[in-house]
């Protein structure tokens, strides 16, 4: 039994956007472990929910018609690791969607709340940091979109509005077609671990050169963070060994680690290094298989 | 608004159709156990770390602890109490027997929905160990040190019709 005070079923996205309007104190619930899970844990933050687990109209991963991939707020994790769509344009999402948890986990934990609960852990942060997603938030003054990016505004801080509700993430056309991608986490067990590091590499290749690199990673500072030195770097650079290298020496400007029980800083900053290497060549194979 | 809210579902467990008024506070897990009588699904860490407490929920393998008994208003659910037919195991409960893969036995409700939900989604293909022990990552056994699990998994894949 949860201690929860008051409980809302709200059966679509409007209702959810009116409870949330009328009971400010009220917090969403989707998947439910994350917030089920810290209520047990004895949080006093999640004791008034509005529910929005199953709702049909959350969970989607469509093509739009300018070729941007929708994926709703409410999509399990197993979902998107097995989507065709997915697989085949956003394969760095499919791997990130895959590491989650166990198989339970990936059946009932959303991408939605992977992101609105602010960890720079979540193992889908990175991927959609280096797919230049856009959030889509819903409240009663009507949409607004917001950069991944920008929605990060500190350690479990996100520019979530009071009475917001996520709603869809926006891979835009442009972010994706013609990219390859992977996502790798590196935690102590293969399974049920949060990522000591995880990161994400979206790039595209023109002839000999990196016509694009993105390179994210998730556990490397406060947020889940882009690497713009690297990146820098990488861009419209004939591809080798010694840029790969190059790579792998400038995303230690880039992050700031902490010492954590889980891993010190030193061997944080060890590991951010050599999944630059591991990521990015995964990656360029990815480019050399199509 | 606080105290005690109730709310009505209905649900089917293990092909029976039911009908409760239930606590919204409660979990599926608390449900099954506390309200229906089947302890079969166990409470492990109640965190979803363990799976002990693994049920099928419209054939999707959850953790029942993490899971309100709400949600399951409208859903089929699927225990270790209804896989044993007319008195006969299902054929992953028969592998699990066979195999040995059983000691204390209290991860092993949880561990034979993994592997049935498995199974389904499995029929037919040719599988590798790591992908078996990929799809039973989330079921914890103290005991085993799995190897016999995983041979029951083996075993249990070669009955399609399950």
């Amino acid at each position: 039994m949860f201690d929860i005070q008051s409980y809302m079923k709200a059966g679509s996205v409007d209702e959810a956007v009116a409870l949330l309007a009328a009971h400010p104190n009220a917090r969403l619930v989707a998947g439910g472990t994350d917030v089920l899970i810290r209520l047990r844990h004895g949080s006093r933050d999640f004791t008034r929910l509005v529910d929005i687990h199953g709702l049909a109209e959350l969970r989607f991963i469509s093509l739009d018609p300018l070729q941007n991939i929708r994926i709703g707020s409410g999509t399990v994790f197993t979902d998107l690791a097995q989507s065709d769509l997915i697989l085949r344009h956003l394969p760095v999402l499919a791997d990130a969607a895959g590491s989650v948890g166990g198989p339970q986990i990936r059946n009932m934990a959303t991408i939605g709340g992977n992101i609105c609960n602010g960890a720079p852990s979540a193992d889908s942060a990175p991927a959609l940091f280096a797919l230049n997603a856009l959030l889509e938030l819903k409240s009663n003054r009507g949409f607004r979109q917001v950069p991944v990016a920008d929605f990060y505004l500190g350690p479990s801080v996100v520019d979530l509005k009071p009475g917001e509700v996520l709603v869809s993430i926006i891979i835009p056309r442009e972010a994706y077609q013609g990219y390859a991608g992977h996502y790798y986490k590196y935690a102590m067990r293969k399974a049920m671990d949060i990522a000591t590091i995880g990161c994400a590499v979206s790039l595209k290749t023109s002839g000999n050169r990196l016509a694009d690199y993105r390179i994210a990673y998730g556990v490397a500072g406060p947020t889940p963070l882009r690497c713009p030195s690297a990146e820098k770097t990488a861009v419209n650079q004939m591809i080798s060994d010694t840029l790969v290298s190059k790579i792998a020496a400038a995303v230690e400007d880039d992050v700031s680690p902490r010492t954590s029980w889980r891993a010190t800083r030193e061997f944080r900053l060890h590991i951010i290094s050599e999944l630059a290497r591991k990521v990015t060549r995964t990656a360029l194979d990815r480019v050399r298989k199509e | 608004m606080s105290g005690l809210q109730l709310k009505e579902i209905e649900l089917y467990v293990n092909g029976t159709p039911c009908k409760r008024v239930v606590d919204v506070r409660k979990t599926l897990l608390e449900l099954l156990r506390e309200d229906l009588g089947l302890t079969g699904t166990k409470y492990g860490c109640g965190a979803g770390e363990c799976g002990a407490c693994s049920v099928l929920v419209d054939d999707v393998l959850v953790d029942a602890c993490i899971y309100l008994a709400v949600w399951a208003h409208g859903k089929k659910i699927r225990t270790i109490e209804g896989e044993a037919k007319k008195g006969r195991l299902s054929p992953v409960q028969q592998a699990y027997v066979t195999e040995g893969a059983i000691q204390c036995g209290f991860c092993t409700p949880g561990f034979v929905m993994a592997t049935t939900a498995f199974v389904q989604q499995h029929a037919g293909q040719t599988v590798t160990d790591d992908t078996i022990r990929k799809a039973h990552a989330g079921n914890l056994c103290r005991c085993t040190g799995y190897q016999h699990i995983l041979r029951a998994v083996k075993k249990s894949m070669q009955f399609p019709d399950e």
